[in-house]
């Protein structure tokens, strides 16, 4: 209380201070017989070398910022393509750091020299047309050679991903994230929302989920009313019920006969085959693991509103959407303990972040993300298991050495590909 | 009220108006201008309040101030610190009322009301009744936003721009319940406020022009307003229509913009809609709306910097180019706030195109400018600084948009303190700058006082020096990486130092900028209200300016001028042309026998 009273009073002193000071100023123009509307020579002046100070002072700052915190604080980027995407921000940050600094010295310097002083008169100087088009054609002839860079390093960021890539499905829901590899045959089982339970939080389509979510329907799962008692419920004439819970419980099992016959659609036209594109999905919810030198094709999928993928380090970034699928495909080119190396910082992980606001703990949203060199990623990929529960790589003890001897092989021939001379 | 009443009564005894009709349910396009003005400051001090509590949080996160609980209550400050909710709350209206209610009602309204009919020389707006209730809606729509802020379950929480799911679903946030109602309420009146007043604004210049007065004798002013109205009677009825597809899918169980969503455990059977329609919908009108800003300030400007420079402004037939090409484009660049949606890439690259046209028309009219104060004798009022800092950041924030135009830079900065700074100095400094400088300049038109030009000085030098201070690192917060909304930085310290090094520091030096900043704005609220009742009292033509409306009495009187509206025989811009005696000759003095028009 005793610190609200203070700043109160220090206002108050201030606005009164104020009040006095423009007092006195009225006063001694009166005086001096000088209006607001007739500017003397002196603030003019004033007002001239204000510019130039403040031009000073703009590019000080500015060149101050570029020196102590230039955008490197992100570190290099860390993928194929974010090479691309910094080469081309560089060109770009150049450009227009030169126009910055051109354009504004001109200004604030024609704002200092061409003050008004006595008996000069400005020059009338309406227009020119040869020096209009000059300023229109050279804008155009930079803007073109920006127009056609950005485009090739878009085309090359935004089209189909290789055949080789890896799929990965990112799924984001209120706060977080998780990741399912595509496993041994490299396709993402199906999908549906109508799927999802508490056995089957990313709603993946099987036969038995797809029975398991219409009896779910049908008969309730646990804090959930299913149809059967529902509809008990809104025949008992001995349940004394006020209108509105009718009218709620009616609106409850029209949207859950609904969502049945859907599913029960789905179940008829299912074909069973697709069983096993699930089952070697393997999920894997604290952190998303990717190997040196792969590429890989991410899809992203949001369970309630939109979130955005974000890799800062990758340079990545696409939109979750419900209802809808996008894409996004990169390919790292350090690892983690690389990367460390390089930033000098022995806590530096590769994170995951949301940047679509989404909630009150969107700030918290985060996952993340390791890039192993060929034999840790390959040790990784031994202690995971698939969505039916037998390991990720599942060779018959026989031929396992064998086969992951090879599989070590082809991770280090990819990890090559990328190693910087 | 009684004593309003009553002072309304009295009033109607002794006057022909009552006070009513005189200040209240005015149909006088002067006192509508002084109206949507004085609103416009009350909004915009509330909205810099908000900004000023969610900068506290940013930089010193955690720390409590007990200012907050003052100001927030218990429950969105408990002890002294921001609720995490309520903090994208109040970012949520800070964003809304800076750009809907003070840069576009406030600007367009002022501006707009004030100066059509006096510098086209017409006796008031086409239709007074219509422009009346232009007002009033946008009185009641202010009020209701005012009044979600106060709601139990918070204001709108998700972003100005307000995407579904997220405000479609009180189960995902709680301000995305009554608040969120309110604020469609609220900007559904907005919206037709300002489609009234647009369609006024557009009948006017086209129809009530004075003798003389062709399209191309018209203050650049003129244009820019036109151009404005234009893009807003476009582009408005569709963010109307995102507006009413978002409610139905609250409250009629529609899905335009929901599908396979399941949120707080709650399965929805929406199927089918698509929340990317809700994002080109918005953005067809946001996208035009950042002009609708824009323009008026530019057109102010281009008044300002020429009548101070006494020189006319360089290039006239080429700044009108540059509106029309900068209005037209508008409409087909609004993609460029959706590159990483997952829209088509093709898509993408058009847009990238159409974007970076832009930069076309917005060079040429720097370069007019420049050239325009290029051997001028320039006097410094403070409108004429004003206009000055807005040809600077109208550069800084102009040359950052071809960054974020360039759909594959764009993927590294979407939605990080870049984007934040970038709309920040083109709109909350330009712009802004551009609204300070037309009240300086019009001050004495509107109130028959002068303001104090050295509170003035002030003023601006702390402004501009605190604009750069907050905006201009930005810019480098943003290239580290910060997604712009969140709440707190500090979850970078677990992976990566040195940004969250940067953050930190950064974020300190901002706010203590944009405190001081808020602060110094004090100058110019005492500075107004002080002058309105105290000011030297103003003459007719303060500025030596040529166009129409220093031609009318310093009191306001139904009609403008007394006695036959003036004829036009010349540009507005005959400064210090050779072979005059003095070195302005306004619009109303015929040329001379074998003189040039320009």
């Amino acid at each position: 209380m005793g610190s609200k009273l203070i700043i109160l009073l220090v206002i108050i002193l201030a606005v009164l201070a104020i009040a006095q000071l423009v007092r006195v100023n009225e006063l001694t123009a009166k005086h001096a017989k000088r209006k607001e509307e007739d500017i003397p020579h002196r603030d003019n002046i004033f007002n001239a070398n204000m510019m130039l100070a403040f031009m000073i002072f703009l590019y000080v700052g500015f060149i101050w910022l570029i020196v102590k915190y230039g955008y490197m604080e992100m570190g290099p980027p860390a993928t194929v393509h974010g090479e691309g995407i910094d080469w081309l921000m560089n060109l770009n940050l150049v450009i227009i750091t030169v126009v910055f600094f051109l354009t504004n010295t001109l200004l604030f310097m024609f704002a200092w020299k061409y003050v008004k002083r006595p008996g000069v008169k400005a020059f009338y100087y309406p227009h020119n047309n040869k020096l209009e088009m000059i300023w229109t054609v050279i804008p155009a002839a930079v803007l073109a050679v920006i127009i056609i860079l950005g485009l090739r390093t878009w085309n090359d960021i935004t089209t189909k991903a290789s055949p080789e890539s890896e799929n990965i499905e990112i799924f984001s829901y209120q706060f977080g994230w998780t990741a399912r590899y595509s496993g041994q045959n490299n396709q993402l089982g199906k999908f549906d929302y109508k799927l999802t339970t508490a056995e089957n939080q990313y709603g993946l389509m099987t036969k038995e989920n797809i029975e398991a979510a219409l009896e779910g329907m049908r008969v309730g799962s646990p804090g959930q009313e299913g149809i059967q008692l529902l509809e008990e419920k809104l025949n008992d004439p001995k349940l004394v019920m006020a209108r509105s819970e009718r009218d709620e419980l009616r609106e409850e099992l029209d949207r859950k006969e609904r969502m049945a016959r859907l599913l029960e659609a789905m179940s008829i036209t299912y074909n069973d085959s697709l069983d096993q594109l699930v089952n070697d999905d393997v999920i894997v919810g604290d952190s998303l693991v990717l190997l040196k030198g792969q590429q890989y094709n991410f899809s992203f999928r949001s369970k309630d509103v939109i979130h955005s993928a974000y890799f800062p380090h990758f340079r990545a970034q696409m939109n979750t959407v419900p209802g809808m699928t996008t894409y996004f495909k990169l390919q790292p080119i350090y690892t983690s303990q690389e990367m460390k190396t390089l930033m000098k910082d022995d806590n530096f992980e590769y994170i995951l972040m949301c940047n679509k606001i989404c909630g009150g703990s969107h700030y918290k949203m985060k996952m993340a993300v390791r890039v192993l060199g060929p034999e840790e990623y390959l040790a990784w990929q031994k202690t995971k298991t698939t969505y039916d529960g037998s390991p990720w790589l599942n060779f018959s003890e026989s031929e396992r050495a064998e086969k992951e001897a090879e599989l070590l092989e082809r991770y280090r021939s990819i990890a090559a590909s990328v190693a910087k001379k | 009220m009684a004593a309003l009443a009553q002072g309304a009564h009295q009033g109607h005894d002794h006057h022909e108006e009552s006070f009513v009709s005189k200040y209240i349910f005015s149909h006088d396009h002067k006192m509508i201008s002084k109206q949507f003005l004085l609103t416009a400051i009350f909004m915009g001090i509330v909205a810099m309040m908000l900004s000023i509590f969610f900068r506290l949080q940013l930089a010193w996160p955690g720390e409590s101030s007990d200012f907050l609980t003052t100001f927030l209550g218990e429950r969105w400050a408990p002890e002294g610190i921001l609720n995490q909710d309520m903090y994208l709350g109040i970012v949520t209206i800070h964003g809304t009322i800076m750009v809907f209610f003070v840069l576009t009602g406030g600007l367009s309204g002022t501006f707009a009301n004030l100066l059509i009919p006096l510098q086209l020389g017409a006796r008031d707006m086409a239709s007074g009744m219509l422009n009346m209730l232009s007002y009033w809606l946008f009185a009641v729509s202010s009020i209701i936003m005012l009044v979600s802020l106060f709601v139990e379950t918070g204001p709108a929480m998700a972003g100005w721009t307000i995407y579904p799911p997220l405000s479609a679903l009180p189960q995902a946030v709680s301000g995305s319940g009554l608040g969120m109602t309110l604020w469609l309420v609220s900007m559904t009146l907005f919206i037709a406020s300002s489609l009234i007043g647009g369609l006024n604004y557009i009948v006017t210049v086209i129809n009530l022009r004075t003798k003389g007065m062709t399209m191309t004798r018209m203050p650049l002013t003129i244009w820019a307003i036109l151009v404005t109205a234009i893009l807003g009677v476009l582009s408005f009825p569709v963010l109307l229509s995102a507006a009413l597809l978002l409610l139905m899918d609250r409250t009629m169980g529609t899905s335009f913009y929901l599908s396979d969503i399941i949120v707080g455990g709650e399965m929805l059977d929406n199927v089918g809609g698509s929340p990317i329609l809700y994002q080109h919908l918005f953005w067809f009108l946001g996208h035009p709306e950042v002009y609708i800003v824009l323009l008026p300030a530019l057109g102010l400007s281009s008044e300002i910097i020429s009548t101070n420079a006494r020189k006319p402004i360089f290039g006239y037939r080429a700044m009108i180019g540059s509106i029309l090409a900068i209005g037209f484009l508008s409409f087909i660049v609004w993609g460029h706030h959706m590159f990483v949606t997952g829209m088509n890439p093709f898509l993408g690259s058009v847009f990238v195109f159409t974007t970076l046209l832009i930069a076309i028309p917005s060079a040429v009219k720097v370069f007019n400018y420049i050239t325009t104060l290029w051997r001028g004798s320039i006097v410094y009022t403070p409108a004429m600084l004003f206009a000055i800092g807005l040809v600077s950041t109208f550069i800084t924030g102009g040359v950052t948009g071809i960054i974020l135009a360039d759909s594959a830079l764009d993927i590294s900065v979407h939605d990080t303190y870049f984007v934040v700074a970038h709309f920040h100095v083109v709109m909350g400094l330009s712009a802004i700058f551009g609204m300070f400088a037309g009240v300086y300049h019009w001050f004495p038109k509107m109130y028959g006082k002068m303001m104090n030009n050295r509170l003035g000085y002030a003023h601006f030098w702390i402004t501009i020096i605190c604009g750069y201070g907050v905006f201009l690192p930005m810019h480098f917060v943003g290239l580290g990486g910060a997604p712009r909304r969140y709440y707190d930085y500090s979850v970078y310290e677990l992976f990566n130092q040195s940004s969250f090094d940067m953050m930190l520091d950064l974020n300190v030096i901002i706010s203590i900028f944009a405190i001081v900043g808020g602060l110094g704005q004090g100058l110019f609220f005492f500075n107004f209200f002080y002058s309105v009742f105290r000011g030297q009292k103003s003459p007719q033509n303060p500025w030596n300016s040529n166009t129409l409306e220093w031609t009318t009495p310093v009191e306001h009187i139904h009609g403008n001028w007394p006695g036959d509206l003036p004829t036009v025989h010349r540009w507005p811009y005959d400064y210090s042309k050779p072979g005059m005696e003095e070195d302005f000759v306004p619009q109303i003095v015929p040329l001379k026998e074998g003189e040039e028009e320009h």
